[in-house]
C-alpha cells in the first residue's frame, strides 16, 4: 500500500495541508488549551459546556462531509441521512446500555432497565455481541453500511433518480422512526436509550472522557475528510461528478453509474454511522427522534449553505448552521424555523454554490476591481 | 452498389448464416412506443471497415435504431447481433459500451465540469470496476494517447479548459475523440454535424474520412446535411416509417422514385 499512501499525500496540495494543520490547531491544540490550562475564572476559559458542543458539531460535520459525498459530488440527494446516523448511534448506546450492568435502577446485570420494565425474561438475540466494544463498533458501521448497500442497490438498480430518491429516502427514515417508536422493537421505544455509565471503561460523567470523546471526533474528522479529499481526486471522484452532470453518458462510456451510486451511498452511510456513534455518547442519549425526517432535511441544509460538491464547505456549513441554531434558539426559539426556511430559499435562489461560492465570488470580484482601478489610474497617470 | 448482399426478411435463412462476416446485423427489428411503430422490421448489416450513412425525415427511425443498438431501448422483435453473434438485445448500456460500440449523442454531452483532457480521461480503455477507478493512475503511454487524440480531433490547445466552455463544434469533436480514447470497433456518430458552420462541417468530414480510412473501426453516420453526406462518399441507407426504404450510393438513391416520393421530393 506504499503507492496509496504516496497518492493520499499527493491528493492534495500545500494549501490543503496547511488549512488541516490549522485545523488541527485549533481543535486539537488550542481548544484543549484554553479549557484545561486556562483558570476557570479567566475570560479566556472554554467551559466544559463547550467543548461537548464543539464535540457536537464536530460530529455534524462528519455527518455533512457524508452527504456532500453522496449529494455535492455525485448528485444523489439522499433525504435519509439521519436514519444512518441514528442507527451508528443505537449501536453505539446498545454498547453503553450493556455496560451498565448491575448499576441500573432495577440492578439487573443481565437485562436493560428498559427491558425489565416491560417485564422481559430475556434479551433478545440481536442485543447479543454489544456487550463487547469490537462488536459495537463494528456493528456502528456495518448495519448504516449494509442498509445503505441493500437500499441504494433496489433503488439504484430500478434507475430510481432524482426527487423520487429523495422521497424514497424519506420514507425509509419515517419508517424506521415509527419502527423504534415502539416498545416491542427493543430498543426502549419512544425512550430510546439513555442513563449510560461509562464508556470503553471510562466514566462519561468525568470532564476528561468528554473531553477524549471530542478529541476523537476532531480527528475521525480530520481522517474521513482526508479520506473524502483521495476519492474525489481520483478518477472515481471525476467519473462520480460525470454521474451527477450527466448520468446516461457515463452509462455509454461504459462505467455502472448504479455501482458507483452504491460505492458511494454505502460509504456515505458508513461514515454517518460512524458521526452518530461519536455524538450519542457526548449527548447522553439516543431516541427515535433522530430518524425524524425533519432532522434529514437539515442535513441537506447545512451542505447547500456551506456549498455543496466543496469538502470544507460541508463542514462550514454544519458549523455555521448549527452555531446560528444555537444561538437562535436560546435569543428566539420561536423564530428558528422560519429562519431556517428562509436560509434554504435564500441559498437555493441567490447562492447556489453556498458560502464557499460566496467567498469566492466576493475574492473574483475585489480582484476585478482592482483590476479596473489600476487601469483607470494608468490611464489618468 | 445497390446489388450488393442486401439481406430481405423473406429470406429462408436463420440469422447465424446472414450474419456471418458482418460487425452488426439487424434483421426484423420492431419497436413500438404506445402503438406507434418507431421500427418497422427493420434490417441492415454493416461489414467490418464499413462507413455508412443513413438518411431519412424526422420520425423515420434513426435515433430509435441507434437506441436498440446501445441498449437504451429494447426491441419488441428482431435481432440485433454485434460481430456476427452477439445478441445485443440482452445486454445494458454499458456492457455494449465495454464491448466495443460507442455513440455520439444528437446534442453533444460532455462532461461540462470536467477539462477537456478529463473528458478524454474518463473515456480511455480502462478497466471500468469501482475499485480500479478509484486506485486508477495515468501511465505516461496513456497521456500520450491522449494528447495524440486531441491532437487528431483539433482541440490540442483546449486540453485544460472546461468543457462546458467549448463551441458547440468542438463539444462535438470532444464527443468524438471520446469514442476514440475508447478504442470502440463501432461508432455510431448520431447528426454530426448539427449546428455546425461550414468550415466545421468540412473539418468533421475529413476526421470522419481519417477515421474510417484504415478500416480498423466502422462507422455508422446519421445525417440530415446532403452536402455532407456527399462529402463522406459513402453508401447510403434511407429510412423511412422505421424500415429501409433503398440503399446504394448517394447519386443512385437520390434517382431512386421511393426516395424522391417521400423525402427528397419535399
Amino acid at each position: 500500500m506504499t503507492s496509496f499512501s504516496a497518492r493520499l499525500l499527493t491528493c492534495g496540495n500545500r494549501r490543503l495541508w496547511t488549512g488541516l494543520a490549522v485545523g488541527a490547531l485549533v481543535f486539537l491544540v488550542l481548544v484543549p488549551v484554553l479549557n484545561l490550562a486556562v483558570p476557570v475564572d479567566s475570560a479566556l476559559h472554554l467551559p466544559n459546556y463547550m467543548v461537548t458542543l464543539l464535540g457536537k458539531y464536530l460530529c455534524y460535520a462528519l455527518l455533512a462531509l457524508a452527504m456532500d459525498l453522496v449529494w455535492g459530488y455525485c448528485g444523489v440527494l439522499s433525504l435519509g441521512h439521519g436514519a444512518f446516523f441514528a442507527l451508528g448511534g443505537y449501536a453505539i448506546g446498545m454498547y453503553m446500555m450493556r455496560a451498565i450492568g448491575s448499576r441500573g435502577v432495577y440492578g439487573n446485570a443481565d437485562l436493560p432497565d428498559f427491558m425489565v420494565f416491560l417485564n422481559w425474561q430475556e434479551l433478545p438475540w440481536y442485543w447479543f455481541g454489544f456487550s463487547q466494544p469490537w462488536f459495537a463498533l463494528l456493528m456502528v458501521v456495518v448495519i448504516p453500511g449494509a442498509l445503505a448497500f441493500v437500499f441504494g442497490w433496489l433503488a439504484f438498480r430500478s434507475r430510481i433518480t432524482g426527487v423520487y430518491l429523495s422521497i424514497i429516502t424519506q420514507a425509509m427514515t419515517y419508517a424506521l422512526m415509527l419502527a423504534f417508536f415502539r416498545n416491542e422493537m427493543g430498543f426502549g421505544g419512544n425512550n430510546g436509550l439513555t442513563d449510560f455509565k461509562d464508556i470503553f471503561g471510562f466514566d462519561l460523567a468525568l470532564p476528561s472522557t468528554k473531553m477524549g470523546l471530542y478529541l476523537a471526533s476532531a480527528v475521525v474528522l480530520g481522517l474521513a475528510f482526508l479520506l473524502a479529499r483521495f476519492i474525489v481526486t481520483s478518477k472515481l471522484g471525476r467519473v462520480m461528478m460525470a454521474v451527477r452532470d450527466a448520468e446516461s453518458r457515463v452509462r455509454f462510456l461504459g462505467y455502472s453509474p448504479t455501482a458507483i451510486k452504491l460505492f458511494v451511498f454505502t460509504l456515505s452511510a458508513m461514515l454517518a454511522g460512524v458521526a452518530g456513534a461519536l455524538y450519542v455518547p457526548q449527548v447522553g442519549i439516543i431516541n427515535p427522534s433522530e430518524f425524524s425526517p425533519a432532522n434529514s432535511i437539515e442535513i441537506a441544509i447545512w451542505v447547500a449553505v456551506g456549498g455543496r460538491g466543496t469538502l470544507i464547505g460541508a463542514i462550514l456549513g454544519a458549523f455555521a448552521v448549527n452555531g446560528a441554531k444555537t444561538w437562535l434558539t436560546g435569543a428566539a426559539p420561536e423564530l428558528w424555523l422560519f429562519l431556517l426556511g428562509a436560509l434554504f430559499i435564500i441559498v437555493t435562489l441567490g447562492m447556489p454554490k453556498g458560502l464557499i461560492g460566496l467567498w469566492a465570488q466576493s475574492k473574483a470580484r475585489l480582484f476585478r476591481r482592482s483590476a479596473v482601478t489600476e487601469e483607470k489610474e494608468a490611464r489618468h497617470a | 452498389m445497390l446489388d450488393d448482399a442486401m439481406p430481405t426478411i423473406d429470406m429462408p435463412a436463420g440469422p447465424g448464416v446472414l450474419a456471418a462476416g458482418s460487425i452488426l446485423y439487424l434483421d426484423g427489428v420492431t419497436v413500438s412506443f404506445d402503438g406507434f411503430r418507431a421500427l418497422n422490421s427493420l434490417s441492415l448489416v454493416l461489414a467490418p471497415g464499413e462507413l455508412r450513412t443513413i438518411v431519412g425525415p424526422n420520425g423515420a427511425g434513426k435515433t430509435t435504431m441507434m437506441d436498440v443498438i446501445t441498449g437504451k431501448t429494447r426491441p419488441d422483435k428482431g435481432d440485433v447481433l454485434f460481430d456476427q453473434n452477439i445478441d445485443l438485445t440482452r445486454l445494458d448500456e454499458s456492457a455494449i459500451a465495454t464491448l466495443g460500440i460507442g455513440r455520439k449523442f444528437q446534442k453533444p454531452t460532455v462532461f461540462e465540469h470536467l477539462s477537456v483532457f478529463e473528458n478524454l480521461e474518463l473515456a480511455l480503455k480502462t478497466n471500468r470496476s469501482t475499485l480500479a477507478t478509484l486506485f486508477f493512475r495515468l501511465s505516461g503511454q496513456q497521456a500520450e494517447q491522449i494528447a495524440a487524440t486531441l491532437q487528431r480531433v483539433g482541440l490540442a490547445d483546449k486540453a485544460r479548459q472546461q468543457a462546458g466552455s467549448l463551441s458547440h463544434g468542438q463539444k462535438q469533436w470532444l464527443e468524438i475523440g471520446m469514442l476514440l480514447m475508447q478504442d470502440q470497433r463501432l461508432l455510431l456518430l448520431d447528426e454530426p454535424v448539427a449546428g455546425m458552420t461550414d468550415a466545421e462541417t468540412e473539418a468533421t468530414a475529413e476526421l470522419i474520412l481519417d477515421l474510417a480510412r484504415d478500416k480498423t473501426r466502422s462507422l455508422v453516420v446519421v445525417e440530415h446535411d446532403m452536402e455532407f453526406v456527399r462529402a463522406l462518399g459513402a453508401k447510403v441507407t434511407v429510412l423511412h416509417e422505421g424500415s429501409v426504404l433503398a440503399e446504394g450510393s448517394l447519386d443512385a438513391v437520390q434517382a431512386n422514385p421511393k426516395v424522391v416520393e417521400v423525402y427528397l421530393g419535399r
